[in-house]
């Protein structure tokens, strides 16, 4: 296995609450309580939870894109909260964002060409405006689009295509990272593939790490070295992919796989349906977070934290019931 | 496909060129810039618009040598109104680059950072907004002594908050989009932000706003003239004409009445385009426009 790219340790990310009276202690709302896993080079780690869980804000306070809490993130050895202007512009010249909607990701007012030219222009790479223009053109190619296009403005394109647009703007500074923030749920089914597959094909060429965050383990299943399972703020489960999808433990795990819909009629519906909404992330239960929902739950689950424990190699999992 | 960029000012163009109101509006507009920057040719007595009295000829009504009379200092009006035309515009469009110059600007500083900057910036710009504008000119206009160039920067300072204000809002709900956030982790500094992603999402309003104004500007103006604090005699300017007239109202009643129509013609032409291009490049507005 290669090298460690990426470690975050306890990271921690909390949005201050309005407060509601003059002496109320100010509260906060912790989107990301305590998240740790490595993602080492080349591989892609799928990160998965419901709406709400904090999977989006974890793959933002990496980037710094909103300042995390506390916490540690490392990158390539060099922790990321201690860079300052300089350091941090070099460090989103490797670390980079491929974003979820690709009808608000690109600016309308400028050509394909201008947008995918840009980070060019920002790290100062490449002075001759001939040469940018290569650049963008091999890109566009890189991405299955033609060079032509560059021309053309973004709404002249459909979702799909769009979205190759964004990963072709940040191809052009060869990233070692790319956080993917579901790069594909707001695509139709039969794109989702076509921009997974393209998304593998640039992680081969290019040895990228993936970070993918997605709501839906059927995508993130095709394309993750290993998958990390959020609820609320943590990580309840991380193991390499086949662990997740053929020996799950977390019972919260369990029930987002039995979710998954199975192309047969016949199947029928699986027992872990869960019941209740996702619990007030500002007034989180005591104890395990999961446990209002958790089919299993013991009283101890309401008094004591579980930790992630290991229950076989890289399979972590933190629930008391193991 | 190279046309991309061409492409869509022919769309937006073929939007107002289907509402008739706004093709009116914008023939006016045309044949007022051609009256204002071909004065001299066009205008029958070149002289005469710019000043020059011929006392023996006063207070002619419109005939066929004179087609819209003279003035009390015997000049023909047509031509004082073409030359009026040169000095509303060009004093139109000087208050409004300013005032957009100085407004969005600020306006994007105010959106983009917020807190206390924002606060600072907007609580000033409603101080300015609670005054009266034509009052606050007229003020100003008394403190540094009537001339063009005072009226301008008169009606400029009433006038910006307006433009503040409506690129504060624009900009404070763009910069939540995530191509805002996608040049953020590009690692694009705050200006280049501010101004090459934010700022050029705001230019619609801007010009719309800014075509209406105009009309409103060489109303504004046109009243400062009136009051003798605007342009000074013996220049041409609308304002000043119906002032000169007002003591023949009754009697000469064209010398009031031809500058007057021109004010009124002017201020309606901008506000029909104004409004064309509002439902032109409003895409909330352009939906309808298109099914209809």
């Amino acid at each position: 296995m290669e090298g460690t790219l990426l470690t975050v340790r306890d990271l921690v990310t909390a949005f201050p609450l309005k407060r509601r009276g003059l002496f109320e202690k100010r509260r906060y709302l912790y989107a990301v309580n305590g998240v740790s896993f490595d993602l080492r080079e080349g591989e892609t780690l799928g990160l998965v939870g419901e709406s709400g869980c904090g999977k989006t804000t974890t793959g933002r306070s990496i980037l710094r894109l909103i300042e995390p809490f506390s916490g540690k993130v490392l990158f390539d050895g060099v922790d990321v909260a201690t860079l300052g202007a300089n350091g941090l512009k070099a460090f989103r010249r490797s670390a980079q964002m491929i974003f979820q909607d690709p009808f608000a990701s690109l600016n309308p007012r400028m050509t394909v060409g201008e947008i995918i030219e840009e980070p060019l222009i920002v790290h100062n790479l490449y002075k001759r405006k001939g040469e940018r223009k290569e650049v963008v053109a091999s890109a566009l190619r890189r991405v299955g689009l033609e060079p032509d296009y560059m021309y053309r403005f973004p709404h002249e394109f459909s979702g799909g295509q769009r979205q190759r647009i964004g990963i072709a703007r940040v191809l052009t500074l060869n990233p070692k990272l790319i956080v993917a923030d579901e790069p594909v749920s707001a695509l139709d089914v039969s794109i989702q593939a076509q921009i997974i597959n393209l998304m593998i094909k640039l992680q081969e060429e290019l040895n990228i790490s993936y970070l993918f965050i997605s709501h839906d383990l059927a995508v993130v299943e095709h394309i993750s070295t290993r998958v990390a399972i959020m609820y609320l703020g943590k990580i309840v489960e991380i193991a390499r992919a086949e662990g997740i999808y053929n020996n799950a433990q977390h019972p919260y795990t369990k029930a987002l796989l039995s979710a998954i819909p199975v192309p047969d009629p016949r199947s029928g519906i699986k027992a872990h349906v869960l019941r209740g909404d996702l619990p007030n992330p500002v007034d989180p239960p005591s104890g395990c977070a999961f446990r209002t929902r958790c089919p299993v739950a013991e009283t101890v689950c309401s008094r004591q934290t579980p930790e992630l424990k290991q229950v076989e190699p890289e399979h972590l999992v933190a629930c008391h019931a193991l | 496909m190279n046309e991309g960029k061409s492409r869509n000012y022919a769309r937006a163009a073929n939007l107002i060129m289907r509402n008739p109101l706004t093709v009116f509006g914008l023939a006016i507009i045309v044949v007022l810039f051609l009256l204002a920057l071909f004065a001299p040719y066009i205008a029958p007595y070149p002289e005469q618009g710019q000043g020059l009295s011929n006392l023996q000829e006063r207070l002619r009504p419109p005939s066929l040598i004179h087609p819209l009379g003279t003035d009390n200092l015997g000049r023909d009006l047509l031509s004082r109104i073409i030359y009026g035309a040169r000095v509303s515009l060009k004093a139109a469009i000087i208050v409004v680059l300013i005032v957009i110059g100085f407004g969005a600007p600020l306006g994007l500083i105010a959106g983009y950072f917020g807190g206390k900057t924002d606060e600072l910036i907007m609580r000033f710009a409603d101080m300015i907004l609670a005054f009266p504008s034509l009052l606050l000119a007229i003020a100003i206009v008394a403190s540094t002594g009537p001339s063009l160039l005072n009226a301008l920067v008169a009606i400029s300072v009433p006038w910006w908050p307006w433009y503040t204000r409506l690129v504060r809002g624009q900009v404070i709900s763009l910069k939540e989009m995530q191509f805002v956030e996608s040049a953020r982790a590009l690692g694009a500094s705050k200006l280049r932000i501010m101004f090459r992603h934010i700022l050029p999402n705001c230019l619609s309003p801007i010009i719309v706003q800014g075509t209406l104004d105009m009309g409103y500007i060489i109303l504004c103006l046109a009243s400062l003239g009136f009051l003798g604090l605007g342009t000074q005699p013996p220049t041409a300017d609308w304002g000043v004409m119906v002032n000169d007239g007002r003591a023949f109202l009754l009697t000469q009643w064209w010398i009031s009445t031809f500058p007057g129509a021109a004010i009124f013609v002017t201020v309606l032409a901008f506000n029909l385009v104004g409004d064309g291009l509002r439902e032109a490049l409003d895409p909330k507005i352009r939906w309808r426009f298109q099914r209809a």
